[in-house]
């Protein structure tokens, strides 16, 4: 809004905006951090942690099939993708956690079904309109009550991230969201703000100006106390991981971070462009764990990586692989309770149509993050009680 | 001169319940109304207006812009991967074209009553595909049906290939029937959750079998060797029921003009549905035998409809904001595309509903970063500006984006709007001064001295300021 020609007024700060912005540090210590990476499109997770000790893989895959010395080994049968190289060094520091076949009962081959499902955790014939971490604050823990509790590194809001009554906030840059609250206009409103708090909708737009103006205060204040010297890669996903470890070494009281990488919807000439988003995603994922591994602050922060769905076994005519079902999951974190590969290698053999069948159901890992690291009961968010996992 | 002369003839109005009533109306059953239409209609009987609004939705027009069905190159043709790739883009490009091709209508269609009703039935009966010709199709349907007869409308809805797509209905067949379609008929377009029984969706999925669709021809054909003929209970009663026989079967439920008066009261009411009007609502389209036209009809003619409770309290929705924009202003596209990416950064385009069970609507809208777009978009649109929010790339554009090998959409930032300032002045009285003019453009009501920051000196800057409140953001 460069040529705004909105008139100014007066800029005074309505005193009960005050509290909030008072709260900082004090509640650092011992602060869980969770990170959570969506890779969007359907990232073909055979290729990214490759079963290269299984004929089959071979057999299927004769045209995409990545060749046994170019594995980065883990072990006898799976390995990285060359590609992933940087996440090497990652995972014999026992920082990462490979969970295979992670899936639900009924997989939805499209896209935005599947992602809807993953961001609500719902079953796949149940429609919900809030996310699984926007019922974490729902929830109303005692770390979740402010809505930078959980922030978005991006312009816009997943659903993931909206509960019933209180939603995360996106940030891309802390700087540019502090500009744009502090613009006459929007002061003005919140001037007028106090008389419209009632429980109606009015009322709630003026809650959410009000927050969404302390917030960015917050934020911003906050954030800009830490100077990182780490270097990340020039990618914009390095960027948002760059952003993030900014808030967390900073000691904002935020929960959740959520950001991601698009584009593995590979259904031609996956290698090429597989290789450079897992290249992409190994260098900043790496980038960041160093960068908070030298702050301090990687034993608090843990991140999960997932994607909508795998692919199928079988590559398809055009040197690249369609819609699938399970797939892996990867942790990351300086307190992994089972680092390295967490379960046996997904079966090739007995599929569901030409699908891997799942063996972990993606809810347990959302439970396991719920109970173990954000301390609220699964079965508040999740609407049904998970027993969870032991990663950590 | 011209200009000027009308200029000095627009006649300042009056409030009065009559002025509130008209504003309410088509804040509802439109998207907003112009200065000059509100002087006009309040001075009309409202019978009379009612008359026009519904005469007004006969003469419409379809939607054209996809003229063929982009079909994926077969598996015998041999497709190269530089095929596949012209194959994508192609069909992402109709889609887009599609989509940009309704918001524009919307934005300027006479028939104003039938395209906001065709926006109601596209979020209840909520479809994606990846093919914008069967997205137009579909969308016609809405249009052609949305003041029509409800038995039509569903049973014109589940031939359609995008209906028959999204919800399987191609892969229900006699050896092994798919209930999706089934369970979402019910579910979601007719009754809701807890008026039949699992047993009830196994049966009626059967009498579905063999409803589908050719690709050639993009057009239903009823497959009989597909087609379960043997006998089926539904709803405790036993026979050869086909899909339609079912259609009726549940038409013939008190509870499905019950929930589909809900829906409508929902959408052009309040987000709480009072009870008592809905069943009064639900009884009159039962009696009057699904007929859609005097249902809506009977809502904008009750006494309800115009209580304070129901004025100026809904939250309006993405498309209902931007459009509204559009008609206030007379906004021209110069580069028509920011119209998908506007919607994408506010949260809602059209022909990409997050689920099958539509938009959840309300609060739900709004968020932080939502909010702020919506600030801002008045000065985005009208004042030149720039777009900061890229909004995300459709899930569904993942292909798209991985055989272009760009990570995320070129963002058009410079927007290349051109409203229509020199007829958005005619249209008002001289002199007008921030309160008349925030009483055209603002629904609910605004306390004296709240606006006292305003610049009355010019209307063009004290609409825009007007338009970038939270109080533009309800209807």
């Amino acid at each position: 809004m460069r040529s705004s020609a909105l008139a100014s007024g007066a800029f005074l700060v309505p005193s009960f905006l005050k509290p909030l912005e008072a709260l900082a540090f004090d509640q650092l210590t011992g602060h869980k951090n969770l990170v959570i990476i969506q890779l969007s499109g359907g990232n073909d997770g055979l290729n990214t942690v490759v079963p290269f000790g299984m004929d089959t893989y071979y057999q299927k895959r004769p045209g995409i099939a990545l060749p046994p010395s170019d594995i980065i080994r883990l072990n006898d049968l799976q390995g990285l993708n060359p590609n992933m190289v940087a996440l090497k060094e990652i995972y014999d520091q026992g920082w990462m956690s490979v969970i295979n076949s992670v899936g639900y009962p009924n997989p939805d081959r499209s896209h935005f079904r599947s992602m809807d499902i993953w961001q609500t955790a719902s079953n796949a014939d149940e429609y919900l309109s809030t996310g699984w971490v926007g019922r974490y604050l729902d929830s109303n823990c005692q770390e979740c009550k402010d809505p930078y509790a959980a922030i978005e590194v991006d312009d816009s809001l997943s659903l993931a991230l909206k509960g019933s009554w209180k939603k995360g906030i996106a940030v891309k840059d802390p700087a540019s969201l502090f500009k744009n609250t502090r613009e006459p206009f929007f002061k003005e409103v919140i001037q007028a703000g106090d008389e419209h708090l009632h429980e109606d909708n009015l009322g709630y737009l003026y809650k959410t100006m009000i927050e969404t103006y302390s917030s960015a205060a917050y934020i911003q204040n906050t954030s800009k106390t830490y100077r990182s010297t780490a270097e990340y890669p020039q990618t914009k996903f390095a960027n948002q991981l760059k952003t993030a470890a900014k808030f967390i070494n900073s000691g904002l009281s935020t929960r959740v971070y959520y950001v991601s990488l698009s584009g593995f919807d590979t259904h031609t000439g996956q290698i090429g462009q597989q290789g450079r988003l897992l290249n992409t995603f190994s260098e900043g994922v790496a980038s960041f764990l160093k960068d908070l591994k030298a702050a301090g602050s990687l034993d608090d922060t843990l991140v999960m990586a997932f994607s909508e769905f795998g692919r199928r076994v079988e590559q398809n005519a055009s040197n690249g692989t369609d819609h699938g079902t399970a797939n892996n999951v990867f942790v990351f974190g300086g307190k992994l309770k089972k680092a390295g590969i967490y379960n046996e290698a997904p079966d090739l053999v007995n599929l569901d149509n030409g699908d891997l069948k799942y063996k972990v159901d993606f809810r347990e890992v959302y439970a396991t993050l719920l109970d173990k690291w954000l301390n609220v009961n699964n079965q508040q968010v999740l609407n049904k009680k998970y027993s969870g996992l032991s990663f950590i | 001169m011209v200009a000027c002369l009308l200029e000095l003839k627009m006649k300042k109005m009056k409030r009065s319940d009559r002025t509130d009533a008209i504003k309410h109306l088509y804040s509802r059953a439109s998207f907003g109304i112009n200065y000059p239409d509100l002087l006009r209609l309040s001075k009309v009987n409202r019978d009379k207006v009612l008359d026009k609004m519904f005469e007004d939705t006969e003469a419409f027009t379809l939607l054209t812009v996809a003229k063929e069905n982009i079909l994926r190159p077969g598996r015998k043709d041999n497709p190269t991967e530089e095929d596949i790739k012209i194959y994508t883009k192609k069909r992402t490009e109709q889609e887009e074209a599609v989509n940009i091709a309704w918001v524009s209508h919307l934005s300027g269609d006479k028939a104003h009553l039938r395209e906001k009703l065709t926006l109601f039935w596209h979020g209840h009966f909520a479809c994606r595909t990846n093919n914008g010709y069967y997205n137009q199709q579909l969308n016609n349907v809405h249009r052609e049906h949305a003041l029509g007869n409800f038995r039509t409308m569903v049973i014109e809805v589940s031939k359609t290939p995008a209906m028959l797509s999204f919800l399987n209905n191609q892969q229900n067949k006699k050896v092994k029937p798919n209930e999706n379609f089934a369970r979402e008929l019910m579910e979601l377009f007719m009754l809701g959750r807890g008026h039949y029984t699992e047993a009830d969706i196994r049966e009626s999925a059967r009498a579905f079998t063999g409803w589908q669709f050719r690709a050639d021809t993009s057009e239903f054909f009823f497959n009989e060797r597909q087609h379960d003929k043997g006998s089926k209970v539904f709803f405790g009663k036993t026979g050869n029921f086909r899909g339609e026989d079912i259609i009726d079967m549940i038409l013939g439920k008190r509870q499905c003009a019950h929930f589909i008066a809900e829906r409508l009261y929902r959408f052009f009411v309040n987000d709480v549905p009072d009870p008592i009007h809905v069943k009064d609502l639900g009884d009159y389209f039962y009696d009057e035998n699904y007929e859609i036209k005097p249902l809506i009809r009977r809502i904008f003619s009750s006494k309800w409809f115009y209580q304070a409770n129901n004025v100026g309290n809904k939250i309006k929705s993405p498309i209902e904001l931007l459009v509204g924009l559009n008609r206030s202003f007379y906004i021209r596209y110069g580069r028509p595309g920011v119209l998908l990416q506007l919607q994408r950064s506010l949260g809602q385009a059209v022909f990409y509903p997050p689920n099958v069970a539509g938009w959840p609507g309300g609060t739900s809208w709004i968020d932080s970063s939502s909010l702020l777009v919506r600030l801002k978009l008045p000065s985005t649109l009208l004042n030149g500006g720039i777009i900061e929010s890229e909004g995300k790339p459709d899930p569904e554009d993942e292909a798209y984006l991985a055989t272009a090998r760009k990570s995320q959409t070129n963002v058009e930032r410079r927007v290349q709007t051109y409203p229509e300032w020199a007829r958005f002045r005619k249209d008002l009285p001289s002199g007008i001064n921030r309160e008349q003019l925030a009483y055209v453009l603002l629904t609910p009501n605004v306390k004296p001295g709240s606006m006292d920051n305003i610049d009355q000196s010019d209307p063009v800057q004290m609409a825009i300021q007007l338009v970038s409140t939270p109080e533009y953001q309800l209807c």
